[in-house]
């Protein structure tokens, strides 16, 4: 799917860095979920639907732990 | 505390803490300091002195970066009241933990607490909150909010998530309300916490023989797959857990909905849509910012921050209550809006420690203003605003009663 700017976005999720706060849940659970055992990110989409970019960034942006990040499709490794 | 730069210390600046303008704006010197100086030298009680830092943004960087330590064990950490001991042989805990011991810490209870978890124990909170108001709605009027919701409805909900038992509810309600109430005379309160922890030590003692469906059952079992059972850690976990949920969320009850009612046509426009309550929320923790002073530092390494040097073994004091009104990121900071909508407010911390019971407290505080406001539809203070005392002095902002009337 395609960014209203042309780009197609990807999340990405550094478990490592996870508090499990659940801010990202609270944003959007159809994006993200946590794991039952240690409340850490599991992510629930790979690409972002273009609906959904503004709440992507917002979760980013939410993140205590700075663990998640959008990048460009393309760029994603 | 390190040697004295009069250069950089503000000799106009008064002693931390500060003690709020109104019961809902904070210091006057958090925009001042904001403005002009957003990481200043600040004295505190005892003679030593302090780096407040004030802009949401630098707050946000503070806690963010493993340089500024959270162990209140360390001398050098900033002790904001005059006196007020190191304790250096506290168990550890989470609270106080640094990397990277605090990752396997909290990655080991955060479990308990995701938001799928919290909204699974929603009709049990349901029904907790319909009791206490059932009790409020009995009582003589004019009655005390505090004691008939703010504090019983979080210290039952800590007796449901910790699995005390249903006969154990009255002696555990009374004791951590004892523990907090200012009525309570130093002895009793001593003997209050003292109960408690032993009740809590006998309470981890009979999950060890018989683990059952709940926070403590679970961490037994999980710590009996990998080794030995921690008692002692876990009634120590116990115990934050009621430390830090009781009061907070009582405080926020109370705060929360004096708030509302003082601002009647906001409190309309939620009593009319149940939609709205999540972000009002949000927009009271931010305006409330009760535990402002609970998100202090200490500097273990040399860290620049906004443009200043903080050196190794200095303390620092991330101000919650002037980072969620700074003009930068909340338009209008001092306009109490609850379709608002700004989620990045800093009331329950940010980075590794940001609040555990966070999403716990949320529900909470949904569930007794909806259900509050809907059974009580002419609820109203028996006193004026200015009448009610405020927590002026206490470390976690809130009220010792709230006289109400219906
Ligand atoms: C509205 C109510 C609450 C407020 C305003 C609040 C505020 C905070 C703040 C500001 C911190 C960060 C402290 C720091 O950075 O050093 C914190 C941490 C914490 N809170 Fe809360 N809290 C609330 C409710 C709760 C509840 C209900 C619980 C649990 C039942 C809880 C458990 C904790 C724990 C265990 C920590 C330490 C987490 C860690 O260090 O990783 N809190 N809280
Ligand atoms: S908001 Fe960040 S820290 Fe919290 S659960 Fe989501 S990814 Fe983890």
């Amino acid at each position: 799917m395609v960014s209203a700017g042309g780009v197609a976005m990807r999340l990405v999720a550094d478990v490592t860095r996870c508090v499990g706060a659940g801010q990202c849940v609270l944003t959007d659970a159809a994006m993200f979920d946590q794991d039952d055992a240690d409340g850490t990110v599991v992510l629930r989409v790979d690409t972002v639907p273009a609906a959904a970019q503004a709440a992507a960034a917002e979760a980013v942006a939410l993140c205590p732990g700075q663990a998640l990040a959008l990048v460009p499709e393309e760029r994603a490794p | 505390m390190g040697d004295p730069v009069t250069d950089v210390t503000t000799q106009s600046t008064p002693v931390f803490p500060l003690p709020r303008t109104c019961p809902f704006a904070p210091p006057a010197e958090y925009d001042r300091l904001r403005a002009t100086e957003p990481v200043a030298r600040v004295p505190l009680p005892n003679g030593d002195w302090a780096w407040a830092v004030s802009r949401h943004e630098d707050v946000r960087s503070v806690l963010t970066d493993s340089r500024f330590s959270s162990d209140r064990t360390n001398p050098l950490f900033p002790r904001l009241v005059k006196g007020e001991r190191v304790s250096t042989d506290a168990a550890p805990s989470l609270i106080n933990m640094d990397p990277p011991e605090h990752g396997p810490a909290r990655r080991a209870v955060v479990g308990e607490f995701t938001v799928k978890r919290m909204q699974a124990m929603r009709p049990r909170i349901q029904q907790i909150v319909d009791g206490c108001l059932d009790d409020l709605l009995a009582a003589p009027r004019p009655a005390d909010l505090v004691r008939h919701v703010s504090l019983p409805v979080p210290s039952l909900v800590i007796c449901e998530l910790l699995g005390v038992s249903y006969a154990d509810h009255d002696f555990f309600q009374s004791r951590t309300s004892l523990m907090i109430a200012r009525a309570t005379p130093h002895e009793e309160r001593m003997q209050a916490f003292g109960e408690l922890n032993d009740f809590l030590g006998t309470l981890v003692t009979a999950k060890e023989a018989a683990p059952g469906d709940d926070l403590l059952g679970r961490q037994i079992l999980r710590q009996r797959e990998t080794g030995e059972v921690d008692h002692a850690g876990l009634v120590s976990l116990a115990f934050l857990l009621l430390v830090a949920g009781h009061e907070t969320t009582a405080n926020m009850i109370s705060l929360g909905t004096v708030l509302l009612l003082e601002n009647p046509g906001q409190l309309d426009r939620l009593r009319r849509d149940p939609e709205r309550t999540l972000p009002a929320v949000e927009e009271l923790l931010r305006y409330c910012t009760i535990a402002d002073l609970a998100t202090s530092r200490v500097a273990v390494a040399d860290v620049e921050v906004g443009g200043v040097l903080i050196r190794a073994g200095e303390g620092v004091l991330a101000l919650g209550n002037a980072a969620n009104r700074d003009p930068e990121v909340f338009a209008e900071p001092h306009e109490f809006d609850i379709d608002r909508g700004a989620r990045h407010h800093v009331a329950f911390g940010y980075g590794i420690h940001q609040c555990l019971g966070q999403n716990l407290a949320r529900l909470e505080l949904q569930v007794v203003f909806d259900t509050l406001f809907r059974r009580f539809p002419g609820l109203r203070l028996a006193v004026p605003m200015a009448e009610l005392p405020f927590k002026d002095d206490a470390f976690v902002y809130g009220l010792h009663e709230v006289p109400v009337t219906w």
